[in-house]
């Protein structure tokens, strides 16, 4: 295993974010064995596949959530793999669910800023007196979350409980939550479910402009293959825990095995 | 009452983020002040201000249970140990130091802190129904120990007599003088709360209700954070009950038994989960209720019952009446007295349109 990794690696470039072989087992189910994958800096890699393929346990390993039986995460070169979720998002690795996972009885202001809770320095004595440091720091962050609130165009929402919210719109205030981490690295578990074309578009623009202005390099699991085909620098597809294609869009429609993966073969007569 | 938000613009962020972001809240605070501070302690007599005494000690006991149980979402039915064991600490220093109030008091309330951290230590791994049970058991040992170590409690009756708080020469030995002490250390917890909740560390203990996976996600150690969230909760108990045993002049393990804990989880339903309104409305309500029952059963009861019945009545009613009133909350405005209260504010914020 630790020979494959290597083989992986040595054909690097530029990588912010390397899974080197992780594989992670429930009881008797293999979730992901295994599994390689390199995120290139500044790119959009998309990580798709049938369901239970093992996406988001992949996605929770990156975020540490899951701690993988083996192999290793490597963020930038550190070593990430057992660090605790609130380590990994301190070291700027912000992330959305695919079920929204809001603060529902928060403001989406607050929301926002609670994003940007490890950026802020506060304490419990500070924060008591309230006047003086708190404040100055809460308005700073402020300025950085109103940037963000305009990017997403949410200035009508601020004080609204993100319980009230739409669907999509919740999306899109979980998404301002992660980007008001600053992060270098976004993970979105599927950020278009259950959305209509419209909104999926619009997210699909907030993604690349995020991608692409902010310099943020992003991980996404998606089932839209159009979308997918679209914004992806880099595809990985997934099936019962293993990877069984990588590379371009196009190089991954073409695939055999992805093919058989999605829509079986006329031997064996379809998935079971 | 009339909050009307329009015509009231913001040009800064301090402005936005202020705690009464409307002017008429800074008059409606300003008239609260004028009223507790000059007009309440001319016009009283000694037996009202006493029971106002009690509320405000309530009140610094309400909000700190809330922060835990209505802000952070975590349970404890511990807080009445919390209580003594802050009343122990400072009556031991009080009467073997001979220190003043302004050093057993943060003291009572650090001790206090620092025990209650420890018996939130389960809530890293437990949450809700086996929370709270850890947290009774939390209760039940600390009774014990306070009963039995006669280093603590000081000998047979397991109470320590402690002498009056001294104010720069001013003995606070009556109601009225009692009376400023009190409201001090209420509006200080008033205020502290306000602060906190609306700051960093606030936001980090609601994110931790709402959402624990969410929250792990965004940077906050959500073990440092419920533990944190213990410490104050119970450093604010420990206050209480230094209040307390300042108030009666004696620390007494049994003015802190489970029912105090259970009293005081009814003040922040009663009042409203995770709000501070909610907390001094709930320490009102649950203080006055058994005083206007009783008021009103010494009344009407001997009406029904011989003398001697008439005490048992009482306490029955009082435990009747609080168990159904809970019930009733639960039920039909789980979000408290701050919520019919809100209701109120809102339907007048628009009067006399509907919207």
């Amino acid at each position: 295993m630790g020979l494959s990794a290597r083989r992986a690696s040595s054909c690097r470039g530029d990588n912010q974010l390397t899974i080197e072989s992780v594989s992670k087992k429930f009881g008797g189910v293999t979730a992901v064995q295994d599994v390689s994958v390199e995120v290139p800096r500044g790119g959009i890699l998309s990580i798709i596949g049938p369901n239970g393929a093992g996406k988001t346990s992949l996605l929770n390993m990156l975020s540490g959530f899951y701690k993988p039986d083996s192999g290793r995460v490597m963020l930038e070169g550190q070593d990430i793999t057992h660090k605790k979720p609130s380590e990994i998002a301190s070291l700027g690795v912000a992330r959305t669910f695919q079920n929204i996972a809001l603060f529902s009885g928060l403001t989406v202001l607050d929301n926002l800023m609670l994003g940007r809770h490890v950026r802020m320095k506060a304490g419990v004595l500070s924060s008591v007196i309230y006047w003086g440091f708190a404040q100055k720091e809460d308005i700073a962050h402020r300025e950085a979350v109103e940037e963000i609130i305009d990017f997403l165009k949410l200035q009508d929402l601020r004080k609204l409980q993100t319980a009230t919210l739409a669907y999509g719109l919740r999306k899109r205030v979980e998404l301002g939550r992660a980007l008001a981490l600053e992060p270098k690295v976004l993970l979105l578990d599927e950020p278009m479910g259950g959305m209509n074309q419209d909104e999926k578009e619009d997210m699909a623009r907030y993604i690349l402009d995020v991608n692409q202005e902010r310099g943020v390099t992003v991980v996404l699991i998606e089932h839209d293959m159009g979308v997918v085909m679209d914004i992806s620098d880099k595809v990985v597809v997934l099936d019962r825990g293993k990877c069984i294609a990588s590379g371009t869009p196009a190089h991954v429609q073409g695939d055999a095995r992805v093919i058989e993966a999605y829509l079986g073969t006329a031997k064996s007569g379809g998935q079971t | 009452m009339f909050h009307r938000e329009a015509g009231i613009f913001k040009t800064t962020y301090a402005a936005d983020m202020a705690l009464y972001p409307l002017p008429i809240a800074k008059w409606t605070v300003a008239a609260l002040a004028l009223l507790f501070v000059v007009l309440i302690p001319l016009l009283f007599a000694e037996y009202y201000l006493a029971i106002l005494n009690l509320i405000f000690i309530a009140v610094v006991g309400a909000l700190g249970l809330n922060i835990l149980v209505g802000y952070t979402g975590q349970i404890s039915i511990g807080h009445g140990a919390f209580m003594s064991v802050g009343a122990y600490t400072a009556a031991n220093l009080a009467v073997r130091l001979d220190l003043p109030f302004w050093i057993t008091l943060p003291a009572g309330g650090l001790m206090a802190a620092l025990i209650g951290v420890v018996v939130g230590i389960p809530s890293l791994r437990i949450k809700g129904l086996y929370l709270a049970i850890a947290t009774l058991a939390g209760q039940l040992i600390i009774e014990w120990t306070i009963n039995h170590v006669p280093a603590i409690s000081g000998g047979a009756q397991a109470s320590i007599q402690v002498p009056r708080p001294d104010l720069f020469g001013l003995i606070l030995n009556t109601q009225s003088r009692l009376y400023f002490f009190l409201l001090f250390f209420a509006a200080l917890a008033i205020v502290a709360t306000l602060n906190l909740m609306r700051s960093r560390i606030g936001r980090a203990f609601i994110a931790v209700r709402d959402q624990d996976i969410a929250a792990e996600i965004i940077g906050i150690n959500i073990y440092r954070y419920k533990l944190l969230s213990f410490a104050i909760s119970s450093f604010y108990a420990g206050v209480c009950g230094v209040l307390y045993t300042y108030y009666f002049g004696i620390a007494n393990y049994e003015q802190f038994q489970l029912i105090v804990s259970i009293d005081y989880l009814a003040m922040i339903i009663i009042g409203g989960l995770g709000s501070v309104l909610g907390s001094i409305f709930g320490a009102i309500f649950v203080t006055l209720l058994p005083i206007v029952l009783r008021l009103l059963l010494e009344n009407v009861g001997s009406l029904v019952f011989s003398e001697s019945e008439l005490a048992n009545v009482i306490s029955g009613t009082r435990l009747a009446v609080f168990g159904a009133l809970i019930i009733f909350f639960l039920i039909v405005e789980p979000e408290g007295l701050n919520r019919l209260w809100r209701n109120v504010r809102n339907y007048f914020r628009v009067w006399p349109f509907s919207y």
